[in-house]
């Protein structure tokens, strides 16, 4: 399990940094993108793997750390998410305004000299 | 707790109501808006004045004060810290703030919409980093600084800034997904995200976990050495500085300090042992190469800040990865002086500007995108007299300031530096510590050869017109340009200040049992249940 998670973030982050590498500004931004769904599926992951865990403890009974997973990479993840997309969505609004004002999209905001 | 300890709150509670009460305010009320964004800053001036006299003044044991956020005991929640180094931060960003904010008085402030309310959620999140205790939420305050920063860079909207500004977002935006890797990788090795409790529990970690703690770190390291600009992290920096508008590149300054603030904070307080240090070093020392080598490239006078910033951030560097507390007590003087200098000199680049280019035809496009009716006042009618001397001598002041030549306080950094890499505590003086001086000294000479050219080109080389300045442009560069010679003058009792400071940050036994030993307010019920 954990093996699969680990190769599947791995995947996914790659697949990001070669888009983030590339000249347009919407690769880019989808490179970012894919970038932070690798790092937020890592900080769930790095609360352990559980299964058939609550984070929560249910009302009236008392604690029992073993029988509970750790719920602190769940908030945490929560934060990543919406701040992530706050400034994802950020970058696509500069994107559109330099797409209109230089008339190219690629990253340099000119046409490279062939 | 007194109503004292809640003065920690202050710094990070006063921008975020300001912004708040300015952001559904319209540029109708731009006098207003001003009024209330600079009295924001002049509240968090004294704030950040007490603070220092605070914790200087033993009124928290070992100068360290905490706060606990919603009353939760460390580690279990998000505490806040004011130390002397803290203090100190917070004091030289209020200062910044008011010099940037005035000169955007008259006409950068007034031409965006929500210049003011970025603002103060700009500052909000430098002094929230500067005073947090807890690595997510270190994060959270970072996001919120840099957010500010690239709504605040686009600020009077034209195509430079916007090249500049997709560089500069994207780079942050990887920076910051380097920043929660490093986060939730030390968060799963410890179990903890509170500072010292790291500390406390690094010290003790099984050797497995330790090295998972050390990437983790590694990680985090690099997302704030992106921030401070360490060679080769730094490419962003001189384009972004030169494209920002000056009060925005003024702020900017600030930011890479951040960088290095959090660098010199957690790597004090997680590796006393001196783990990474020599990344650090090295990495400096070729990061004040690259600057060095970028001053002289350049003639645009943006870009020669932005490399004069490049070589400061690797100065501090270096200092820091070398090691030795009275290095950086040195250091954090460099750290003040600079920083001044540099900002300084980025808000007279615009005024220097004017003579080669009158006019404004930069504002067409921004009034033409926000539809702002109400023309911002061209500086005319109320000119200073003698313009072109004001300029010359101001840009000599920051020249010497940047260069580290006498009598400025620039040569007071170097010269205490020197001092302290010369009389190390064991008596042999390292091959370093040669290297590094050679460095730092030529780096001077580089910098004062590209200003002397820059200055000659510009203030003999051509038949200049004086260009007209607003009184309210001119009085924060002389603002700044005080406050240095305040910093010579004053040597002796800052010196001392920053020593002290230095020596906290260097002993983190006291920053855990401070940190962890805090008690929690007991709650009124308990009170009143008690004997």
């Amino acid at each position: 399990m954990e093996a699969v998670i680990a190769i599947a973030i791995g995947i996914v982050f790659a697949a990001g940094i070669w888009l983030v590498l590339r000249p347009r500004s919407f690769q880019v931004l989808a490179g970012l993108m894919l970038m932070s769904y690798a790092v937020n599926l890592f900080i769930f992951a790095m609360g352990r793997l559980w299964v058939d865990k609550a984070p929560l403890t249910p009302a009236g009974t008392p604690p029992d750390p073993a029988a509970l997973a750790d719920p602190l990479p769940q908030a945490l993840v929560l934060t990543a998410i919406v701040i992530g997309f706050a400034t994802t969505a950020l970058y696509l609004v500069v994107m559109i305004g330099a797409r209109g004002l230089t008339g190219t999209d690629h990253v340099d905001g000119r046409e490279p000299e062939p | 707790m007194t109503a004292l300890d809640q003065l920690i709150l202050m710094p990070v509670l006063l921008p975020l109501l300001c912004g708040a009460v300015l952001a559904p305010l319209t540029q109708g009320w731009h006098r207003l808006k001003f009024a209330l964004a600079y009295a924001s800053v002049l509240g968090m001036l004294a704030t950040a004045l007490v603070l220092v006299a605070m914790t200087d003044g033993g009124y928290w044991q070992d100068g360290i004060g905490v706060y606990l956020a919603a009353n939760w005991a460390a580690p279990f929640g998000i505490a806040l810290v004011a130390d002397r180094l803290a203090a100190l931060m917070l004091l030289l960003t209020a200062l910044l703030a008011l010099a940037a904010l005035h000169f955007a008085m008259q006409r950068w402030g007034r031409i965006g919409v929500h210049f003011h309310t970025l603002f103060q959620f700009l500052l909000m999140g430098i002094n929230g980093a500067f005073l947090t205790h807890d690595l997510f939420n270190l994060f959270v305050f970072f996001e919120v600084m840099l957010a500010s920063s690239y709504g605040l860079l686009l600020h009077g909207y034209n195509a430079e800034r916007l090249r500049a500004g997709m560089q500069y977002i994207a780079v942050n935006l990887a920076a910051s997904l380097l920043f929660l890797l490093g986060t939730a990788l030390i968060y799963a090795a410890t179990g903890t995200l509170n500072m010292a409790d790291l500390a406390a529990r690094i010290a003790t970690l099984p050797a497995f976990d330790l090295g998972l703690v050390q990437i983790g770190a590694g990680v985090l390291a690099l997302a704030f050495l992106i921030k401070s600009a360490m060679w080769p992290l730094g490419f962003w920096l001189p384009t972004t500085y030169a494209a920002a508008s000056p009060p925005v590149a003024a702020m900017l300054v600030l930011m890479t300090k951040v960088g290095t603030y959090a660098i010199l904070r957690l790597w004090l307080l997680w590796f006393p042992a001196g783990w990474g240090h020599d990344a650090l070093l090295w990495g400096g020392a070729a990061t004040i190469l690259f600057g060095a080598a970028g001053m002289l490239s350049t003639d645009s006078a943006g870009r020669m800040a932005g490399y004069g910033a490049t070589v400061s951030s690797g100065t501090l560097l270096a200092v820091i990865g070398y090691g030795q507390p009275s290095l950086v007590t040195a250091g954090l003087y460099y750290l003040v002086g600079s920083t001044l200098a540099i900002a300084a000199f980025l808000l007279l680049v615009e005024l220097i500007d004017r003579i080669r280019t009158p006019g404004a035809a930069i504002l067409a496009v921004t009034m033409e995108a926000y539809a702002v009716e109400d023309k911002p006042d061209e500086p005319l009618g109320q000119g200073v007299p003698a313009a072109l001397a004001f300029l010359a001598l101001s840009f000599a002041g920051c020249a010497l300031m940047i260069a580290g030549l006498p009598p400025l306080s620039g040569f007071v950094a170097k010269f205490g530096m020197f001092h302290a890499l010369l009389n190390p505590a064991g008596g042999n003086i390292p091959g370093a510590a040669w290297a590094l001086m050679a460095l730092v000294l030529g780096s001077g000479l580089v910098a004062a050869m590209a200003m002397l050219r820059f200055g000659v080109r510009t203030f003999w080389a051509t038949k200049a017109a004086p260009p007209r300045l607003h009184r309210s442009e001119v009085a924060p560069v002389l603002f700044l340009l005080a406050l240095s010679g305040v910093m010579t003058i004053e040597a002796g009792p800052i010196f001392g200040y920053l020593g002290r400071a230095s020596d906290g940050i260097h002993r983190p036994a006291d920053y855990i049992g401070r940190v962890l030993g805090h008690p929690a307010v007991p709650s009124a019920s308990s009170v009143a249940e008690g004997p």
